[in-house]
């Protein structure tokens, strides 16, 4: 087995490989924390920031809590498996105080799995005021693996979440992302979910929104590319469920593959009479004006679709 | 002087409705030519067919770009040749900033330049996403730098001047001539007189065919005496045309 320095080494290689950058998983003045498997690579905290994360026989246990009206600005997490085989399991709680404000920067990296399952719990818990932001990249093998982000937030009056999952490089393998947020009172929520599925890539994703408060606003947004025989299902839930309540669906899968199969089923439910829910999806092929106008520039088909794909997934 | 590009007898049909009926036209090299005719004479559907874009291959005709039959050829191939195509109404690109836009035609695009001669400040546009947070009138204004930015031999105009308020339009003729300057020849479709103004020669399109050619001056008083107010779209009435 790799010492815990050259599995570090490895990692923070890794990440980088993938596009990270190596200084902001060390940068001063900002918290990090790197996970390996069931090992913790390391840990650093800062100003209003606390961590404490165990390891446990399949993976880690993580809460970090933002102190009450503190600005710590970005949170750094690399979290990941060099091997090609396992399981990692990983719970986590984040905790932000009362118009606290903090951004998360999360990469998950698997550049040799083979065989790995990757199960992700999010507890999220925004107080009154609190803004956070997180921003989760996965970087995969070619083969791919099982991963099953799960996440359960609840934001208070007036606190604001933008959440973004993106898992455009490397191949996806199986991914189920169950994502449901309840609002309380004026808060907002932004769910986006980018992927790239390629050959047998299986994607299920679901995003939830509950509007539970009065002028709590949300919107629940995917972007989904297929090639080859890729598969994806996307159910976008938002329910209004209180006075000037306002949500959005808005789900884009373009399908490129032969036997790529898309498929998306809004879900949007009010009652209460002043709340108002849209949705607009559009699955299948592009758009043949975004196409033909890049190759009125020049663009040969082929390189029309591969620039409009890589906007789509940025 | 010879065409750059000429259209001997088009003819394009939607179900039964000839919208281009045996359209001959021919622009000279360098020339600003326009394109005059109320909403709905077919002028987007030209632009269309000179793009080469898809579903407006002409049942019938030909266009011939600096002397070659381009027909058939595809919209690429058409770009390749140097026709661009500024829409009346521009797509929207998620994820793509107007710097990566101004630059499909290579990295040295001068982006802050282009931007300017648009009317467009660089440091607030330049890393702006292309996409519906843009209004239209912006958005119209990055599509004609995007054109610019194109180095076109021969460039077609579906109304760049709407959407665009009208204390901007000195801006977009300015931005005309500068096609011109720079070696372009310009096929600039309008219904507005005052944007006419700027071409060498104007052409009046009626019921699918060129009816009437002039100088804008003399076009321009035609069209507001008689096409403005003329509910026979596609009829095309003689007597007028001669009075
Ligand atoms: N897909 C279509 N089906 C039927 N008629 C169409 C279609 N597209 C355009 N037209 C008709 O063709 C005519 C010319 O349209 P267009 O070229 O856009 O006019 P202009 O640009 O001069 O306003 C119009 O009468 C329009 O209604
Ligand atoms: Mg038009």
């Amino acid at each position: 087995m790799a010492s815990p320095a050259s599995e570090l080494d490895a990692m923070v290689e890794a990440y980088s490989a993938a596009g990270g950058d190596k200084g902001s998983l060390a940068s001063p003045g900002h918290a990090s924390l790197i996970v390996s498997g069931n090992k913790l690579l390391g840990k650093s905290e800062a100003d209003g920031v606390s961590i404490d994360a165990k390891g446990t026989p399949d993976g880690v246990d993580i809460t970090i809590s933002v102190e009450e009206g503190k600005d710590v600005g970005q949170v750094h997490l690399c979290i990941g498996m060099l091997q090609k085989k396992g399981r990692q399991l990983i719970r986590s709680h984040y905790i932000v105080g009362k118009n606290a404000s903090v951004d998360f920067v999360s990469h998950c990296i698997f550049p040799n799995a083979e065989r790995m399952q990757h199960l992700m719990d999010l507890d999220i818990r925004l107080s009154s005021g609190a803004k956070m932001s997180y921003r989760d990249e996965h970087i995969h093998s070619e083969r791919g693996l099982v991963v099953k982000p799960r996440l359960r937030a609840s934001i208070g009056e007036n606190a604001q979440l933008i959440d973004e999952f993106k898992l455009v490089k490397g191949a996806v393998g199986e991914l189920d992302l169950d994502y449901e947020v309840t609002q309380e009172k004026g808060s907002s929520c932004e769910l986006l979910t980018k992927l790239y599925g390629k050959k047998n890539d299986r994607m299920r994703v679901k995003e939830s929104l509950f509007l539970n408060g009065e002028n709590a606003s949300g919107t629940a947004k995917s972007r989904i590319v297929l090639k080859g025989s890729a598969k994806a299902e996307v159910l976008g839930e938002i329910e209004g469920n209180a006075p000037y309540t306002r949500g959005h669906v808005d789900c884009h899968e373009v399908v490129e593959g032969e036997n790529a199969v898309a498929e998306a089923v809004p879900r949007i439910r009010v009652n209460n009479p002043l709340a108002r829910i849209t949705h607009e999806a559009a699955i299948g092929r592009i758009n043949k004006k975004e196409l033909e106008t890049l190759m009125s520039r020049g663009l040969a088909e082929d390189e029309a679709v591969d620039f409009i794909v890589n906007g789509l997934l940025r | 002087m010879a065409g750059i590009l000429e259209a001997r007898g088009l003819t394009y049909r939607i179900g039964k409705k000839d919208i281009l009926n045996g359209l001959d036209l021919t622009i000279k090299k360098g020339e600003i030519h326009v394109i005059m005719g109320v909403n709905g004479t077919g002028k987007t559907t030209l632009a269309s067919v000179v793009m080469g874009l898809g579903g407006y291959q002409p049942a019938s005709g030909q266009l011939l770009f600096d002397g070659e039959d381009i027909t058939t050829l595809s919209i690429t191939e058409r770009a390749k040749l140097g026709i661009m195509l500024a829409w009346q109404i521009p797509a929207s690109f998620e994820g793509v900033a107007v710097r990566e836009y101004l630059s499909l035609g290579g990295s040295n695009a001068d982006v802050p330049s282009l931007l300017k001669m648009v009317g467009l400040s660089p440091q607030q546009y330049a890393g702006r996403f292309v996409d519906d947070s843009l209004s239209g009138g912006e958005r119209k204004r990055i599509e004609l730098a995007a054109v610019m930015a194109m180095k076109p031999k021969l460039v077609v105009l579906d109304e760049p001047d709407s959407g665009i308020d009208l204390a901007s339009t000195g801006t977009i003729t300015r931005l005309i001539r500068k096609f011109k300057e720079n070696g372009a020849s310009v096929l600039l479709i309008t219904h507005n007189e005052n944007m006419a103004s700027v071409g060498d020669i104007v052409s009046l399109l009626c019921g699918g065919k060129i009816v009437k050619q002039g100088k804008a001056r003399q076009m321009a008083r035609f069209f507001e005496k008689y096409c403005k107010g003329c509910e026979h779209v596609g009829k095309v009435e003689e007597e007028k045309l001669n009075g």
